[in-house]
């Protein structure tokens, strides 16, 4: 037992954000057993594979260090009163749009936050900042490697350049990924994603993950109903497999049908203890 | 698609894990839940340790299947190719998943003996 054996007691990290592991205590405990059993195994399979080799055992999480800043995050989050929510979707599901129309549905939308991830350019960030949001840019490309998604010290950057005393609300637009945003723990409060029917009815079993990782699925585009041969019944079949408890908001950002049952959500959701989502 | 990324971070902690001692390999789980392609991840351990402390260590990847156990019965189904939490033997769901979203580093194989009083495997 030495220095590096750092067997997570952190109490976070492995599932942050991805909608279990923090439910019980025993689903914790499980998860540490298997992970004792399985390095001592792994110690015997290979004792005497190389004299004079030394093996140090580390489990360490991969994403622990990105968890810890997104903790970081959410207390900062927590104290300054600003709901945070995680926005993701695949690109062109309407993100964006469904953001313009939920700030023109606020009386006082300056006092909505926007950090806006995208690869390139400020398109996105202009349409928000006309709809009256406080917008803090994060070009993904602009010396963070053009990353395909947010990740915790990125927001943590971006949370400096916005005063959070200003603010009720606040978004993450995550850069439009069905695969890596899932992956990383922003510090947001509750994930969101939108999903356009466009995208057919098979995407929550091909992108598990991501649509395991949200509390909330808003299907987007639904005044294209009559023009797609989309099953609506069988994509929520398919979305329930993966994730068994998420809310599912019809709307379409286009003509504002069903927007009022989502800022009836982001209005409930306001109006709870911030700590409680964490 | 961020296994860079993640190499750097793997780099990150096996630098300070390893102090300056030669390391031959690093071992990761992976759960299969984790969006991760073990070949790009191997490749880009060769990008982020070139011409670095960590040069020719190998990185050596076992995949964790997805394993969940059943609410209603208590049994554990591996859940494989698409995602349905659905217990194999009583058919009920959903499944509380206790295996397939691991990412961890767990032993690095060093080359040179340590030394004295830095053992820290037995």
């Amino acid at each position: 037992m030495g220095r590096f054996h750092r067997h997570d007691d952190s109490g976070h990290g492995h599932g942050h954000g991805h909608g279990h592991g923090h439910d019980s205590d025993e689903a914790h405990d499980h998860h540490h057993d298997e992970l004792g059993d399985h390095h001592h195994d792994e110690l015997g399979d290979h004792s005497g594979y190389e004299t004079g080799a030394d093996r140090i055992v580390v489990l360490e999480r991969i994403f622990d260090e990105n968890d810890r800043r997104a903790a970081e995050n959410r207390k900062l989050l927590d104290d300054a009163g600003v709901l945070t929510i995680n926005l993701m979707s695949s690109p062109g599901a309407g993100k964006t749009t469904v953001l313009e129309r939920t700030l023109g549905a606020f009386a006082a939308p300056e006092r909505v936050g926007i950090i806006e991830g995208d690869i390139e350019t400020s398109i996105d960030a202009d349409r928000l900042k006309a709809a009256g949001a406080r917008v803090s840019l994060l070009n993904t490309a602009d010396g963070f490697g053009g990353e395909c998604h947010l990740d915790a010290p990125m927001v943590a950057d971006a949370l400096k350049r916005l005063d959070l005393a200003d603010l009720d609300l606040l978004f993450v637009e995550n850069v439009g990924n069905l695969v890596c945003p899932a992956e990383f723990d922003v510090g947001a409060h509750r994930s969101v994603m939108v999903y356009a029917i466009t995208e057919g009815e098979e995407k929550p079993l091909k992108y598990p993950v991501m649509f395991r990782a949200v509390d909330v699925v808003l299907v987007n585009k639904l005044d294209l109903l009559p023009h797609l041969d989309f099953d609506l019944g069988l994509f929520r079949a398919n979305l329930v497999q993966v994730n068994p408890g998420v809310e599912v908001i019809e709307l379409s950002a286009r003509t504002g049908e069903g927007l009022g049952s989502w800022t009836e959500w982001l209005t409930a959701a306001r109006t709870a203890p911030l700590a409680s989502g964490a | 698609m961020h296994e860079l990324s993640l190499c750097r971070s793997i780099h990150q902690v096996v630098a300070e894990a390893a102090a300056d001692r030669t390391v031959a390999a690093v071992h990761l789980k992976v759960g299969k839940l984790r969006q991760v392609v073990p070949g790009t991840l191997t490749y880009c351990w060769g990008l982020v340790t070139v011409d670095g402390p960590l040069a020719g260590s190998e990185l050596v990847v076992e995949s964790v299947p997805v394993v969940g156990t059943c609410r209603a019965c208590g049994r554990d189904t591996e859940v494989e190719q698409v995602l349905m939490l659905v217990c194999v033997h009583c058919g009920d769901a959903p499944l509380d998943l206790v295996s397939g979203e691991e990412f961890l580093i767990t032993t690095i194989d060093l080359d040179d003996p340590a030394p004295a009083g830095r053992r820290t495997a037995s």
